[in-house]
């Protein structure tokens, strides 16, 4: 042993320090190379990436840099510019919106009632957040079912009585069932809860909200649909859209997977035609033909119009994204419910829908993402929605001649909207992600 | 124990209809089908009474009358003489024309966008995010207005391309972008070019039977022959050969500035191109994020698994994922081309002349046929839908996964 010792020339008695690894493996340099000039193509891309962001910010970057924000006129812009920056500089004139961002949020509403679409707004944040969010107390919801009608009121104005007569009417209908249920079994609850408010609208709800009225007038100065306009009649549309075309699109798609032929063949009849023709060509129907359709002389309101189609168009698409979660979940769900002896609407509701819906959570709120941007395309019919105010601030003499500012203006305001809605979405289905992957 | 007996024969009672499952479905139907048909006959019955009184009954001798409005830009010939028939054929035609454009160019970027935006390099994959998000969040309607307002706004008029005139064309004097469209040279048909075209189609269904061959040559021997080179000359060389032989009977002639506008050469006129451009980035964000799901949807044990049969990356592509991945992807996609068909009716924002500027617009204005313009608009989009989505079904059905 010693001997192998001896004539060993050199053993290690102490370890090396651990050494850095090289630079080019660490760090940033190494993610730089890994990722960014892994491959001839990868460095291509990289590189035409770069300048192509390089050309879009130099050029937009001043553009921005410079923005002009107060001026009277798109003249008064330039004279600023010209006095400021020079005659060839590049200078966003935003002062367009300081000056008509009233007008692009409004559009002809009475200014003295601004407060009613803003408090409008507040009360609609407030009321929809208990829906949003699971963990606010559930008695909230209580708060959200009157706010169609605070909100109606709020807009539109007019008698307090009306829309208390209109809410009336749904409270008549729900009472209906509490009452006939024990009564009459579930069918005929279901009868009177229709037939009692139709009947109460057309014959009581009129005369009675009259001489309340005469009695007790309390109201607000009443505005013509025909006055709203800018992004406000993008949020009205767009919210009533969607808050009416969700139950519609369930029951079409129920209607669709149903095994009873008759409503099998109308719901997909209704859901191919409605989906077969684009929006415009319906909100062009709604406007030009609707009045044939209806007893000589009845005449409402256009935007009630435009609602009731743009709800009809969201509700097929919703129909069809709700048709998928139905097919998507297992069979099983379906014969599990049915061996307990769950009736339809049973099964449905305890089992089927909870989890078709988490399903189709992600295209459902892809429709209404759809559904808000397609409020822009009211501008053909007459609505005065942003894109159609552009033109009309255009047509001021003071703003003749401004394009980009407006537009980037809305659709930054379109963007902010979708995209939170979007990852509202992701954050939804995040939450109910009952599988562990 | 008791043996079993027939149930006691019960006649009908008039309440098993509501409350027997097996007579409820009936009256349910029923019902409805009643209630369904009560509407639509008093639709109908207000229709007939409201067109009666306005002297509209509903006639489609209209449609023979002659037009009398220009149109500015025809697949077809057509002058302001012609019928209405034919001035909403025109806009049928260009309807087709944008939505063919459209599909392909969206594809392509929709693509090669939803690969990119998978791809680890980080400045790609953030940009492609950007433009995905930025184009699914915005109205198309605002973008259509955008990319016209850049083409009419941001561009020289063809004024400004004569001598000392501010702009110049690109590409050797053959391309010019000015205001009032994109101008290219356009072909001109020689007397022979019909058999250059003909010998040509011919060497592409040739290029096919050798893909064919070569395939059939790979699963009976195992022996691989090149596919990609062999197809491409079969495909191009005949055509070229004849082109020459011929005396090139196929030219170009060039857009020429004359007096203040530009003569010869082929117009794209700037609401095609805004339109064209539009949908093409709208629909491409939506179809980039499909083609995203579809690669994500196969799952990682595949191409491990081709990797240890020993498969190249490329067949791993061709032979186990992109089949998995067309299952998920083709059904959305084509809901996409459906959807920017569809959307190809906001030509309404730059004047583009598609089949609701003409029959949808100037014909209704001038005749005041409401009710049948629009039921023959809507009747040509449901065809086209329908159209696809019974392809789709066959599609659909024909990979559908067997459950029981």
């Amino acid at each position: 042993m010693s001997d192998i010792h001896a004539q060993t020339a050199y053993v290690r008695t102490a370890m090396l320090p651990q050494a850095a690894p090289p630079v080019r493996e660490t760090g940033a340099v190494k993610w730089v190379r890994e990722n960014l000039f892994s491959s001839w193509l990868n460095i291509i891309l990289t590189l035409a990436s770069i300048w192509f962001v390089w050309t879009v910010v130099s050029h937009l970057f001043p553009w921005f840099y410079n923005s002009i924000w107060r001026a009277k006129s798109l003249t008064e812009c330039r004279a600023i510019r010209d006095a400021t920056l020079g005659p060839d500089a590049s200078a966003a004139c935003f002062a367009v919106i300081t000056d008509r961002w009233k007008q692009l949020l409004f559009g002809f509403y009475p200014s003295s009632e601004y407060w009613r679409p803003t408090l409008s707004l507040v009360l609609l944040v407030v009321g929809i957040l208990p829906m949003l969010f699971t963990t606010l107390p559930r008695k909230l919801l209580w708060g959200t079912l009157a706010l169609p009608f605070v909100l109606f009121f709020l807009l539109w104005g007019g008698s307090i009585w009306t829309t208390v007569m209109v809410a009336a009417g749904f409270v008549l209908g729900f009472a209906a069932i509490k009452i006939l249920t024990p009564i009459g079994g579930a069918i005929l609850a279901a009868i009177g809860a229709v037939l009692i408010p139709i009947l109460f609208w057309i014959y009581a709800a009129g005369p009675l909200a009259e001489s309340l009225h005469s009695i007790l007038p309390i109201g607000l100065e009443f505005v013509q649909s025909k006055d709203f306009g800018g992004f406000m009649v993008s949020t009205v549309i767009g919210v009533a859209g969607i808050a009416l075309s969700l139950p519609l699109g369930i029951v079409l798609a129920l209607g669709r997977k149903s095994d009873l032929f008759i409503v099998n063949k109308l719901s997909t009849a209704f859901i191919e035609i409605i989906r077969g023709v684009p929006l415009i060509v319906w909100l062009f129907t709604a406007s030009l033909l609707l009045n044939y359709f209806l007893p000589p002389g009845t005449n409402f309101d256009l935007l009630l119009r435009v609602i009731i189609m743009v709800t009809l168009f969201s509700a097929a698409y919703i129909a069809e994204v709700v048709r998928g979660g139905l097919a998507a979940l297992p069979k099983g769900q379906y014969e599990g419910a049915d061996s307990l002896g769950l009736s339809y609407w049973q099964s449905m509701q305890l089992i089927v829908l909870p989890q078709a819906l988490k399903i189709s959570i992600p295209g459902i709120v892809n429709s209404f993402i759809g559904l808000f941007k397609d409020t822009t395309l009211v501008v053909f019919i007459g609505i005065l929605d942003p894109i159609g105010l552009t033109n009309s601030i255009r047509a001021s003499t003071d703003w003749n001649g401004i394009y980009w500012e407006l537009y980037v203006f809305i659709g930054l305001m379109f963007f902010i909207f979708c995209f939170s809605m979007g990852r509202y979405s992701l954050y939804l289905e995040k939450k109910l992600q009952r599988e562990h992957r | 124990m008791t043996i079993s007996i027939d149930p006691p024969k019960q006649s009908f009672r008039l309440s098993q209809l509501i409350y027997d499952t097996r007579y409820r479905s009936i009256t349910i139907q029923v019902v409805t089908l009643c209630l369904v048909a009560l509407g639509i006959i008093w639709l109908g019955y207000n229709a007939s009474v409201n067109l009666t009184a306005l002297g509209l009954e509903p006639n489609f001798s209209f449609l023979w009358n002659r037009a009398g409005y220009d149109i500015n830009q025809t697949l077809i010939p057509y002058n302001n003489s012609d019928t209405h028939a034919r001035a909403a054929l025109i806009g049928i035609l260009n309807t087709l024309l944008v939505a063919g454009l459209g599909c392909v160019t969206a594809t392509l970027i929709g693509v090669i966008a939803g690969v990119l935006r998978l791809s680890k390099n980080w400045v790609v994959a953030k940009l492609m995010t950007v433009y995905v998000e930025g184009f699914r969040n915005v109205p198309l309607l605002l973008w259509i207005i955008l990319i016209y307002a850049v083409m009419t706004e941001g561009t020289p008029s063809p004024r400004d391309f004569r001598e000392g005139g501010t702009a110049s064309m690109w590409l050797d004097s053959t391309v010019a972008v000015t205001n009032r469209g994109l101008y290219i040279p356009a072909p001109v048909w020689g007397p022979n070019s019909g058999f250059v075209v003909a010998v040509f189609i011919l060497s592409i269904i040739g290029a096919l039977f050798y893909r064919r061959y070569a395939r059939k040559v790979l699963f009976d021997t195992g022996r691989l022959l090149p596919m990609v080179w062999p197809a491409l000359l079969i495909a191009i060389i005949p055509a070229v050969l004849v082109f020459f032989i011929l005396g090139r009977p196929i030219g170009l002639s060039y857009p020429e500035l004359g007096g203040f506008n530009f003569a010869g050469g082929l117009q794209i006129s700037n609401p095609l191109i805004a339109l064209w451009v539009a949908l093409s980035l709208y629909t491409g964000a939506f179809i980039a994020e499909i083609v995203r799901a579809g690669i994500l949807a196969v799952s990682k044990g595949q191409s491990e698994a081709a990797f240890a049969l020993g498969l190249r990356p490329n067949r791993t592509m061709s032979l186990v994922i992109l089949p998995q991945a067309m299952r998920v992807i083709i059904p959305p996609l084509i809901s996409q081309y459906l959807n920017l068909t569809k959307n190809s009716s906001l030509a309404i924002a730059v004047g583009y002349a598609d089949v609701r500027a003409t029959l949808g617009g100037i014909t209704l204005n001038q005749t005041g046929r409401a009710l049948e313009c629009m039921l023959l608009i809507g009747l040509f989009y449901l065809a086209i839908s329908l159209l696809i989505s019974g392809v789709m079904n066959i599609y659909n059905n024909s990979m559908k996964l067997k459950e029981r």
